[in-house]
């Protein structure tokens, strides 16, 4: 059962074919036996888990199921999660137990959902690796000296391995999008303010989106069903209604206007990427979609606009840990300003340091004007050339990366260069537009993922096209079979 | 921009950081690194540009100014590294 995804193993359940708890041990055995090599957990759940899923099949023998109940799922380890630890791949949080569960994780769990455990990743979702993680770096289940992408990795390399059939993951920058490129997942990061970020800890907060790490679209869909919504508690969640976004799944693709930005197909691309997402162009054309050449003139500002917006906010949201409340505090400090020093610098790993002293700076008196507002001036620019290139296209599609995973240590050297990573999908989050990545063939046996952007709440088109191209093509049931 | 070791310390106070001189060293290579990046945005043209803040341009929501928690001090000191009787204990700051 471990190939099947979440709609199968909802259909398997309501079948009677096995339970909720026999797949959730199933589950958990396999974690035992294979995340010594991968690290794509950092905590496993298992006796919460097996309490879930037994009152899922209560639930089921009592006619009171409804969809996904009794499917089990991981979280990243940045949601809240009431009495389990929640560590933001930090250790900062190492031995933080959150008192509530974010709204994603409590939507879940009201669906009859099981919780596997909390996935690794990238030290407060700061990375493009999973390598800054306090917990250790997670292995590509493809090939286990390379990088899952990250910063939800170590949710990438669960599904990917089959140690969950689907994942929670949040995109700040691309780390839904461009860890599922590397690791052969559909990764969706929905329109900022659809998914409600309560309880779910603050990197970037004009944004961070939550979404969804599975093996295809319509997984994707059933998922974004649960999860979608306005929340009260989260006054940056957009209300306007929600619909079911597995209802227009097979809508024919005829007259469908694709545009693909030449930037993004500029130098840099690795050629045997390129071919791979001009092949996938093709089949949008053998399915009826007309594709034109368009320019988003501003995506190269994208990357340092971003890096002044994201560590601006980070040094702000970083700012509560400071020994007092919760999270971490030295041994023996001399005074309260050594207290406050000491336990910062040492919960806080190099990354993340280095972007609160970026955004501190960025944020200083005399340099606010130049950095942060002009960053903010290029962020309208950027999203000035989106709204225009949406006047004569329906989506925007490329390659989510312009390369393949990249061996673990290999751009360890000057962060500018991992920080070029997410080239193709920073400007998304800028934009706050909804954006996936589904796999679109392989590059000597490592995944090649293609990028598809589509206007503001548009996620039904997004995981529309996505599943008709996965009708067509069978790019994402290949497994690293590990 | 060039930046001095001293601006380096600067920052780090500021943003409550201690840096050993080891990554004091570090930062200041890295800083004029991500400087350089970032400094890229300056021969972009934005005159006459209204900063974007949120992609999402709408106006914050209100709500009717009533309690709609209850009373969880105890359960959240209890994540606290130090506390006593329902305080909060730090360092001593005043002699």
């Amino acid at each position: 059962m471990f190939e099947l995804g979440i709609a199968d193993l909802a259909r398997g359940l309501e079948a009677g074919d096995f339970s909720s708890e026999e797949l959730t041990s199933a589950y958990l055995a396999r974690i035992k036996e294979k995340d010594s090599v991968l690290n794509s957990y950092i905590t496993c759940c298992e006796e919460p888990a097996l309490q879930q899923a037994k009152a899922a099949d209560a639930a089921r023998a009592s006619g009171k199921a409804t969809g996904l109940s009794g499917v089990p799922i991981a979280h990243k380890d940045i949601f809240c999660t009431d009495g389990i630890r929640t560590t933001c791949g930090s250790r900062m949080l190492e031995t933080f137990i959150a008192p509530y569960n974010a709204t994603v994780v409590e939507k879940f769990n009201q669906a009859g959902m099981v919780t596997l455990g909390k996935t690794n990743m990238d030290e407060f979702a700061m990375g493009s690796s999973n390598e800054t993680s306090y917990f250790g770096a997670v292995h590509n289940p493809w090939d286990l000296e390379r990088v899952p992408g990250g910063s939800s990795g170590g949710s990438a390399a669960a599904v990917a391995a089959h140690l969950a059939p689907g994942a929670t993951a949040t995109d700040t920058g691309g780390s839904i999008r461009q860890p599922a490129a590397f690791c052969g997942l559909t990764g969706l990061k929905p329109t900022y303010g659809r998914v409600s970020r309560w309880g779910m800890i603050a990197f970037a907060s004009s944004l961070d989106q939550a979404g969804t790490m599975t093996r295809n679209a319509e997984d994707s869909a059933l998922m974004l069903n649960i999860m979608a919504g306005h929340d009260a508690k989260d006054s940056t969640s957009i209300d306007i209604a929600t619909e079911d976004y597995t209802a227009n799944l097979d809508k024919p693709l005829d007259g469908l206007r694709i545009g693909i930005p030449k930037e993004h197909f500029a130098e840099g691309l690795k050629p045997e990427v390129e071919q791979k997402i001009r092949e996938a162009l093709t089949e949008f054309e053998k399915l009826g979609a007309t594709i034109r050449e368009i320019s988003l003139p501003n995506n190269g500002l994208s990357v340092p606009a971003y890096y002044v917006i994201a560590p601006a906010e980070a040094s702000a949201n970083l700012s509560r840990y400071d020994g007092v409340r919760y999270g971490y505090r030295c041994d023996d400090p001399k005074d309260l300003e050594d207290m406050y020093k000491r336990s910062r610098s040492e919960g806080f790993g190099a990354e993340v340091k280095r972007r609160i002293m970026v955004g501190t700076y960025a944020l200083s008196a005399g340099y606010y004007d130049a950095y942060y507002i002009k960053a903010q001036k290029i962020r309208r620019l950027i999203k000035n050339d989106f709204d225009k290139a949406f006047q004569e296209v329906d989506l925007i599609m490329g390659p989510t990366s312009p390369h393949t995973a990249f061996k673990i240590g290999a751009q360890n050297n000057d962060p500018v260069t991992m920080y070029l990573e997410d080239i193709y999908t920073i400007a998304v989050n800028l934009a706050g537009l909804p954006g996936i990545s589904i796999p679109a063939g392989l590059v000597e046996n490592l995944p090649v993922g293609l990028h598809i952007v589509g206007k503001s709440f548009a996620e039904a088109q997004l995981l529309n096209v996505a599943h008709k191209f996965q009708q067509q093509t069978d790019w994402h049931t290949h497994t690293p079979g590990i | 921009m060039s930046v001095s070791s001293s601006d380096i310390a600067y920052i780090a106070h500021l943003a409550r950081l201690h840096l050993s001189e080891d990554e004091s060293e570090k930062a200041a290579d890295n800083f004029r690194n991500i400087l350089a990046l970032i400094d890229q945005m300056q021969a972009a043209d934005t005159k006459g540009l209204q900063p974007l803040s949120h992609a999402i341009e709408t106006s914050q929501p209100l709500r009717e100014d009533k309690v709609t928690e209850s009373n969880q001090r105890d359960t959240l000191q209890k994540l606290a590294p130090k506390s006593e009787a329902g305080l909060y204990l730090v360092p001593k700051v005043i002699e």
